[in-house]
């Protein structure tokens, strides 16, 4: 009894583990049993050079990309998996999908934005598509998620008429409307001109005070260094080295992650 | 001379005929546009047994010409004597079902491929981020790709209405007496090609340049996220 009530306990602290995540394309392996535990309030920075894997790791964990082996836990649920003819895993039921993604949602290097509609068409969509909201509740939402990332100003804008800083503001905007227990970032400050990467990430670490639960494929070293609480370093496909970003960072134990370092620090 | 007396005095008719030409076109694109969106979806699906046969009817369709299709369905179909003895008879002996059938098959060729070309060119981005976030593929449709590609093909759409309006001409060979058929019988009656044809090409115009019109207003209020930067309205202070 109590072994069941400490399991639950543990399960609701524990938002999102992945356990020995593998992919292929065709006969290329890009990732070769990756496992990533995020506890509740966790930062999780995952760096690396392209071609590494770590966006694959994030479209993995929402099946944008099937895998070939694996288990995604959300808050203690299961993603049901089943492999088709070719090996690689897709949903037993797609609805179970639907629910998951729903709580883990993605912010995008090319934000991502449906073009034909505006900012808070684009964040009132999914709350009442997916999460069933009334529209007056998902536009109370929304405008409160719009004046949290600093653009309710742009709320009537489209996407083609609004900067790429304030693009990705609205796409995360568009995330945290729906509530998620975990966010997912894929590289969201490498589509956009230098001078607008601030914006974007000064948003970013207002939502990890916050104690969102989020993880972030970056190549902001100081973001990474700053605002992580865990940084995971991928090399070909497998973890070489995680830990505290002070101590990843700061003293890297490996070769790879010295060279991946002084030559990100350029 | 131009014999404006005559122009006068067989505009009621050509005003009649210009009726029965917007009817016609009216009820073609009305049953062309409802078949092509879910011809459309089937026509870009990766499932070659829905993809395939909607390719092999468009491809038929767009290869061959309107009147020998309406001969074919006006005509030919009366041969099979199963027909003539069905149910389904009295409608195929009737030249406006002919018509109607004829236009609405042709049309919907068409319709669905310029739709299926609009559905191809949504950013694969959009489709993703709608996924990411729990849609299911019946809400990604309805909400994301239909709109947005019925958007992007509204000018492409707009000629194929203007070609629609041109195409109900071809109705005069079945004997409905449509804006080009009053225009021959005018001719016939009194020997005035100059005037006969001249007046009902005056109405065609007429009835294009409208119909350009209307189009370019609603790619004005649908297209609104496409134009230049300027096209937007102020925005709103919170």
């Amino acid at each position: 009894m109590t072994e069941i009530a400490l399991k639950q306990a543990s399960e609701t602290r524990e938002k999102l583990r992945v356990e020995d995540l593998r992919k292929s394309f065709g006969a290329v392996e890009v990732l070769k049993g990756v496992t990533i535990t995020a506890q509740s309030g966790d930062v999780i920075a995952l760096i690396g050079s392209s071609g590494s894997g770590k966006s694959t790791v994030l479209r993995c964990l929402n099946l944008l990309e099937k895998p070939n082996a694996g288990r995604i836990v959300v808050s203690g649920e299961e993603l049901r998996l089943v492999p088709d003819r070719r090996g690689e895993l897709n949903a037993a039921d797609p609805v179970q999908l639907q629910r998951m993604r729903a709580r883990l949602s993605m912010v995008f290097q090319q934000f991502n934005l449906w073009s034909h509609m505006t900012a808070l068409e684009n964040v009132i969509e999914a709350p009442m598509q997916v999460l069933g909201l009334p529209k007056d509740a998902a536009v109370a939402r929304a405008e409160r998620y719009l004046a949290r990332v600093g653009v309710s100003h742009r709320k009537n804008a489209y996407p083609a008429h609004m900067s790429g800083g304030e693009q990705q503001r609205v796409a995360i905007a568009r995330a945290l409307a729906m509530e998620p227990e975990v966010m997912l970032f894929d590289e969201p400050t490498s589509a956009l001109d230098p001078e607008l990467v601030g914006e974007v990430l000064r948003v970013m670490r207002s939502l990890a005070e916050e104690g969102r639960t989020m993880l972030v494929v970056t190549h902001e070293m100081g973001f990474a260094r700053e605002v992580a609480s865990r940084v995971v370093f991928l090399h070909k496909g497998v973890i070489e080295e995680e830990g505290a970003p002070a101590e990843v960072l700061v003293s890297p134990g490996s070769e790879r992650l010295k060279a991946f370092l002084a030559s990100s620090l350029k | 001379m131009i014999d404006w007396a005559l122009i006068a005095e067989s505009l009621p008719a050509y005003w009649r005929g210009l009726q029965v030409s917007l009817l016609l076109m009216l009820i073609s694109i009305s049953a062309s546009f409802v078949l092509s969106v879910p011809l459309a979806i089937a026509r870009v699906s990766r499932n070659p047994w829905l993809s395939k046969p909607v390719f092999l009817y468009t491809y038929v369709m767009r290869g061959t010409p309107l009147l020998v299709q309406l001969y074919m369905i006006y005509f030919g179909l009366a041969q099979f004597e199963w027909l003539r003895e069905s149910a389904a008879w009295p409608l195929f002996r009737n030249a406006w079902f002919c018509a109607w059938l004829a236009f609405a098959l042709n049309s919907t060729a068409y319709t669905t491929e310029i739709l299926a070309g609009a559905l191809r060119q949504t950013p694969n981005g959009e489709i993703e981020a709608a996924r990411s976030l729990g849609m299911s593929t019946g809400a990604i449709y309805r909400r994301i790709l239909l709109p947005s590609a019925v958007r992007r093909a509204l000018p492409q759409y707009g000629n194929e209405l203007v070609m629609v309006m041109h195409a109900t001409s071809i109705a005069s060979a079945v004997t409905i007496v449509e804006l080009t058929r009053t225009a021959r019988d005018v001719y016939y009656n009194n020997l005035a090609p100059l005037e006969a044809f001249g007046l009902v090409a005056v109405f065609y115009f007429a009835i294009t340049f409208t119909l350009v019109g209307l189009v370019k207003l609603l790619e004005r209020r649908f297209l609104r996220h496409l134009q230049p930067k300027s096209a937007d309205p102020a925005p709103v202070r919170a």
